[in-house]
């Protein structure tokens, strides 16, 4: 077994993603488990880079980290009693858990492993930034629209349930 | 070149799905359902970029996920919207205790 360097570097990528994902499921503190997400995020975009994507390494970046991961931050500390925070994340059904986990693991990775998926070589390494654009201009064109009104209608929908109403407003406005 | 082949990189989809579903299912704190969620749209995205890219690199792959990451920063939006909307109406998150609706 002679391991090149970039199978090192999977393997470890793979080892920390892994590691921090198992902790951000199991933690007991939810802040704890949001910040462990970050190693989970990051080690998605080293993958990512390992198998030549990097226009979206560097997305996941940008939106996960950047991004989603604030989101979360933002939802611990508004809603969680932080003075409380080391039994902040309950869990419960355990053993159904953990059941329907094996089972998903028993049943998708030997399909993961010993399924015939199609494979046609890697071909040569590129940039991929320039064929992402001009794909979402021409093949994804009606994705690509349709996911910026799904935007536009997300940003008002989060702004409308968010909004902080009055209880006059509620209760006697309608 | 990379020597590591398509099934590693299934094997980690795979292994980060079943973490998000175990989360979402063993999890009561609401926030802690969306990082089971954010996993499996992870676990997805590394999937699509794995087959695309031993098959000739396609692009359609990143394509796929940079919409998959989009609507996850849209869900991820929306879903903190109304988790503050229920903490300041019922006071709590713990989806156990939201039976508001339960006849």
């Amino acid at each position: 077994m002679n391991f090149s360097v970039p199978d090192l570097v999977f393997y470890a990528v793979a080892l920390v993603t892994l590691a921090t994902a198992v902790y951000a499921v199991t933690s007991r503190n939810i802040v704890r488990a949001v910040f462990s997400l970050l190693g989970t995020f990051f080690g998605m975009a080293l993958l990512y880079g390992l198998l030549a994507a990097d226009f979206v390494a560097v997305i996941q970046v940008l939106v996960y980290v950047g991004g989603i991961l604030v989101l979360l931050l933002f939802a611990v500390m508004l809603t969680g009693n932080i003075e409380t925070a080391q039994h902040s994340n309950r869990s419960a059904g355990l053993w159904l858990g953990a059941l329907t986990g094996l089972s998903l693991l028993a049943l998708l990775l030997p399909l993961a492993i010993k399924a015939p998926w199609q494979q046609s070589g890697v071909g040569e390494y590129a940039q991929t930034t320039a064929s992402i654009g001009t794909a979402l201009l021409s093949n994804a064109l009606l994705p690509f629209e349709v996911i910026s009104i799904v935007l536009l209608g997300i940003v008002i929908g989060a702004v409308v349930i968010a909004r902080h109403r009055r209880v006059e407003d509620t209760e006697a406005g309608k | 070149m990379i020597q590591v082949g398509l099934e590693h990189f299934l094997v980690i989809g795979t292994l980060l799905f079943a973490l998000g579903v175990v989360c979402v299912i063993t999890r009561r704190n609401a926030v802690a359902i969306l990082i089971g969620i954010e996993l499996i749209l992870n676990a997805s995205g590394v999937n699509l970029i794995a087959f695309s890219h031993y098959n000739d690199r396609a692009v359609e792959g990143s394509v796929f996920v940079l919409f998959v990451i989009v609507l996850a920063a849209a869900e991820a939006a929306v879903a903190l919207a109304l988790i503050l909307a229920i903490k300041r109406r019922l006071r709590t998150i713990d989806v156990d205790r939201i039976s508001s609706l339960r006849g």
